[in-house]
């Protein structure tokens, strides 16, 4: 029985341009899960906020119709739209962290949530409460409504919103990226929850995520979107294993997979802004099977086997995996670049009237890093993966333990090492939004560095500067843009440049990919095994996903409660996992569900501080 | 620059403000060529005289022409209130600067010997200098300088603290830039148009300020035509002869409104929020 039922619905900017949402057409019947997929831009998020007559200010739906259990959303009044959400379809927003209220207590907020729509008797509100803390499996669920959002973690507060979407009990639930931004163990532990209760409540949902892993785990359905449009719509399995749509496929194809070694192709060029005209298919131009048709806008036909398809060229072969990539040389023996030994790290002040000192963030870390070498650091949040990275960089004092270059001891404070020392040490940040000055053009970022290390004139630094833009593969144009005109991945490239700008002997990339989209993501990870290996520049790489690090690095080192737990060659850590808490990693990052516990926090800890876990388990190359 | 300036003028309080300020402007740079009397000659026959064709805004105690008058009589202040302005943004903006990338102790040291300064009457620190230095722009422009550029450290401190911890600058630390190159080149470029907009406001402060001390006798020296001393001049008369103050009261405000006004829409223009004092919003 249909419960949704949209019908070319088309959502475009107030000020006039082409629809940043077009002609979406789809239906959801009572307990179905569908997925919406694609790359930032792509209107997904637009759509989903569609479902509920809402869109964002200065955009209007301008076509089309949603019929949420027979009633008309676009043409209802607000007052019936507001007796609709939370009763009959409920959102749990992108980001619990910020859409929860810092001030107020997390029961108070849920019982608010209900209290809204008299659906319950007050009375019976702080019974119900408890009721939905146990039911998202947060632990005390009759203490915890007690605590404040800063008192949960990223995992916990997502459980909250979810909550707080089932307050009035809706039969339809919409999820915008709800394991966004958590860790893979955390995120086994949302998916699971919210699997249980699809069973248990045999509510609907629809969820939005630029992770196609996440949809197929999910879904009963999957639709991928590009440029406003649903390209395909196919059911889940039928989806990750035999896409049909060019884009699918490429999109599917960009993800690192940790059984497929190297670093996966990705998807050439960029898509279209949100809004732009459209003329014919809109993946023509980044598509290797474009032909002649393509130019003629194609229709949503329904597929052989089930599904449909926007697409002149649909496939139908399964997806195999691209040849493997020809495996790194190995790197020089000698002695290390980096050494790294006894490393241990301590937040806050020793104080001189506690006994205490505050807990040790990273203790007695130790790795080298050859010439040339790329060395995954790879861990949850809290690991303590960023905080060695900004050691090594001289951005976060050591408590203990040494660290040299080449032999000298490396100053723990970045000012206080001389300014070659720094030249040879360059740091890529996570976002590039943040490590790129907004004022500055792309010219005067990358001669910074030049002017700094090298004295560079005007005319050397116009010609560095061009060198280096085609080394990360940018247009010469580029020169002149200032980072807002740029897209993610063209921005973490201009940062690359800057630090190879520097001509350095090793760069920390502290998370590089995390903040850009997977069909992005391959894209740099080559760009830095090209850079480092043309140059012999080693590498520090710090990320959270452990096929990323897999597909890039050729050893890793696996950090727990900021310990080494393993080290060794990546394929062998990666294929035959030594400890526990690897293969916990590798498990979660391959889509498993999580093993018993799910949640991070219910990892036992090591029985005995000294043993297993403090001894690094060394896999053999 | 230009698009900035056609989306101030496309607010209606933006072009009235603009052309306010433009029209002050003018009339202050023009008014020893064009003024239809001499402003300082005095006539006993036409002392209070009410506005006539002669002499369209009438006459003072003295019997001078008040049109005359009220067109100079913003010149001594404007000037003024242009340095003083100039060395406030100055000082403000480099110290305000300078703690916020430093932060820790020396931001918590200046800022409270900041606030310490704050909390004097900005008049009585005003009244201390006049004393010692004697009335006129030499003593004016530092002291004005001085206590208006206190609270020009707050507005560029916060702009700034946006920026610090991005990690732009701290790309540019681990670098090995030095501070004065993070500040000029990595923070400045951001918090400019906040200073800016900042700045026109502190120029109507300070010369609403000057008006004031003027109007007490410390400010501009007579015989200098001068909206504060006319206004102090007249105050005795004005339930007789009104126009004798209002006039200078509506050449002050109308700067002001005018000032504050353009401010604003500048402020929109340039995506600044003005009651924060930082971008945004």
């Amino acid at each position: 029985m249909t419960l949704l039922d949209v019908e070319t619905l088309t959502v475009t900017r107030a000020d006039g341009g082409a629809p940043i949402l077009r002609d979406a057409t789809f239906s959801i019947t009572r307990g179905e899960v569908m997925g919406l997929a694609g790359e930032s831009g792509c209107g997904k998020s637009t759509l989903l906020l569609a479902l509920m007559a809402i869109v964002k200010p200065g955009l209007e739906i301008t076509s089309g119709r949603v019929r949420l259990e027979g009633t008309e959303l676009t043409a209802a009044s607000p007052e019936a739209l507001r007796r609709l959400r939370g009763p009959v379809v409920a959102m749990v927003p992108q980001s619990a962290t910020l859409a929860l209220t810092p001030t107020m207590r997390i029961g108070a907020q849920l019982a608010e949530a209900m209290a809204v729509h008299d659906a319950i008797a007050p009375a019976a509100i702080p019974a119900r409460v408890t009721e939905l803390f146990a039911r998202v499996r947060l632990p005390d669920p009759d203490l915890i409504g007690r605590r404040y959002p800063h008192e949960l973690s990223g995992g916990q507060m997502q459980r909250v919103a979810i909550a707080m979407a089932l307050a009035c009990r809706p039969r339809l639930l919409l999820l915008d990226e709800p394991t966004t931004g958590l860790d893979v163990t955390t995120q086994a532990g949302i998916l699971d929850l919210l699997d249980e209760l699809r069973q248990d409540t045999g509510m609907a949902m629809v969820c939005v995520s630029h992770d196609l892993g996440v949809l197929a785990r999910l879904s009963d359905r999957i639709c991928v979107m590009y440029a406003g449009r649903i390209v395909e719509e196919r059911p889940a399995a039928a989806l990750v294993s035999r896409p049909a749509h060019p884009y699918t496929r490429a999109l599917l194809a960009s993800v690192p997979r940790l059984d497929a070694p190297g670093i996966p192709p990705a998807i050439p060029g960029r898509p279209p802004t949100p809004g732009s005209a459209d003329v014919g298919c809109a993946f023509a131009p980044r598509c290797t099977l474009a032909h002649a048709a393509c130019s003629t806008l194609p229709a949503l036909a329904p597929l052989a086997g089930g599904g449909r398809i926007a697409c002149h060229a649909p496939q139908t072969a399964p997806l195999t995996s691209a040849a493997p990539a020809p495996p790194r040389p190995p790197t020089a023996a000698g002695p290390p670049l980096v050494a790294v030994s006894g490393l241990a790290v301590r937040y806050g002040r020793v104080r001189f009237y506690s006994r205490k000192p505050p807990p040790a963030v990273v203790s007695d870390v130790s790795f080298d890093l050859a010439r040339g070498e790329i060395l995954g650091l790879v861990g949850e949040s809290g690991s303590g993966k960023s905080t060695i990275l900004r050691a090594v960089a001289g951005l976060w004092p050591r408590s203990a333990g040494s660290i040299t270059l080449d032999g000298e001891p490396l100053a723990s404070d970045a000012t206080a090492r001389p300014r070659d020392v720094l030249r040879r040490v360059q740091v890529v940040f996570q976002n590039p939004d943040a490590s790129l000055n907004p004022r500055h053009s792309v010219r005067e970022i990358l001669a910074q560095p030049l002017r700094l290390y090298f004295d560079a004139d005007a005319a050397t630094v116009e010609a560095r500067a061009r060198a280096l833009l085609d080394d990360v593969r940018l247009d010469p144009v580029y020169l002149d843009r200032r980072p807002a005109q740029l897209s993610g991945g063209e921005r973490q490239r201009v940062a690359l440049a800057r630090a190879f700008a520097a001509a350095p002997e090793v760069i920390l990339c502290d998370e590089v990919t995390s903040a850009l989209d997977v069909s992005v993501q391959a894209n740099v990870l080559g760009l830095i095994r090209d850079l480092c290996g043309a140059r012999g520049t080693a590498c520090l790489f710090v990320a959270h996903d452990i096929a990323v690090v897999a597909a890039l690095c050729d050893r890793v080192a696996v950090l727990h409660k900021g310990r080494i737990v393993e080290t060794g060659a990546a394929r062998a850590v990666c294929g035959e996992p030594r400890n526990a808490y690897t293969r916990t990693l590798i498990a979660a990052a391959a889509g498993h569900a999580a093993p018993a516990g799910g949640a991070p926090d219910t990892i036992p800890p090591p029985a005995r501080p000294g043993l297993s876990a403090t001894r690094p388990v060394t896999t053999p190359d | 620059m230009r698009a900035t300036l056609r989306a101030v003028l496309a607010q209606p309080s933006g072009a009235i403000g603009v052309t306010l300020v433009a029209a002050h402007v003018l009339v202050a740079l023009l008014s020893p060529v064009i003024v239809p009397h001499d402003p300082r000659l005095q006539s006993a026959e036409l002392i209070l005289a009410p506005p006539s064709w002669t002499h369209p805004f009438g006459t003072d105690r003295l019997g001078r022409d008040l049109l005359s008058r009220s067109m100079l009589g913003g010149r001594a202040a404007m000037l003024i209130a242009t340095l003083a302005t100039l060395a406030a943004m100055i000082w403000g903006t480099a110290l305000g600067l300078f703690v916020a990338l430093r932060g820790g102790r020396t931001d918590a040291y200046v800022m409270r010997i900041v606030d310490a300064l704050m909390s004097i009457p900005w008049v009585l620190t005003v009244m201390i200098f006049v004393a010692a230095l004697g009335v006129g722009a030499t003593a004016l422009i530092p002291v004005l300088a001085f206590t208006y550029g206190l609270s020009v450290i707050y507005i560029a401190r916060a702009a700034a603290l946006d920026f610090v911890a991005r990690d732009f600058v701290l790309a540019a630390q681990v670098r090995g830039e030095r501070s004065g190159t993070i500040l000029r080149r990595e923070i400045l470029p951001n918090v400019r148009d906040t200073l800016a907009v900042q700045g026109a406001m502190q120029w109507s402060w300070i010369l609403l300020g000057i008006a004031s001390l003027s109007f007490l006798g410390l400010g501009v020296a007579p015989p200098t035509p001068d909206w504060g001393l006319m206004i102090a001049d007249s105050r005795g008369v004005m339930q007789t002869a009104p126009w004798a103050v209002l006039w200078p009261m509506v050449m002050l405000s109308s700067l002001i409104v005018g000032v504050n006004l353009a401010a604003d829409a500048f402020a929109k223009a340039l995506g600044v929020d003005r009651a924060l004092g930082v971008p945004g919003a």
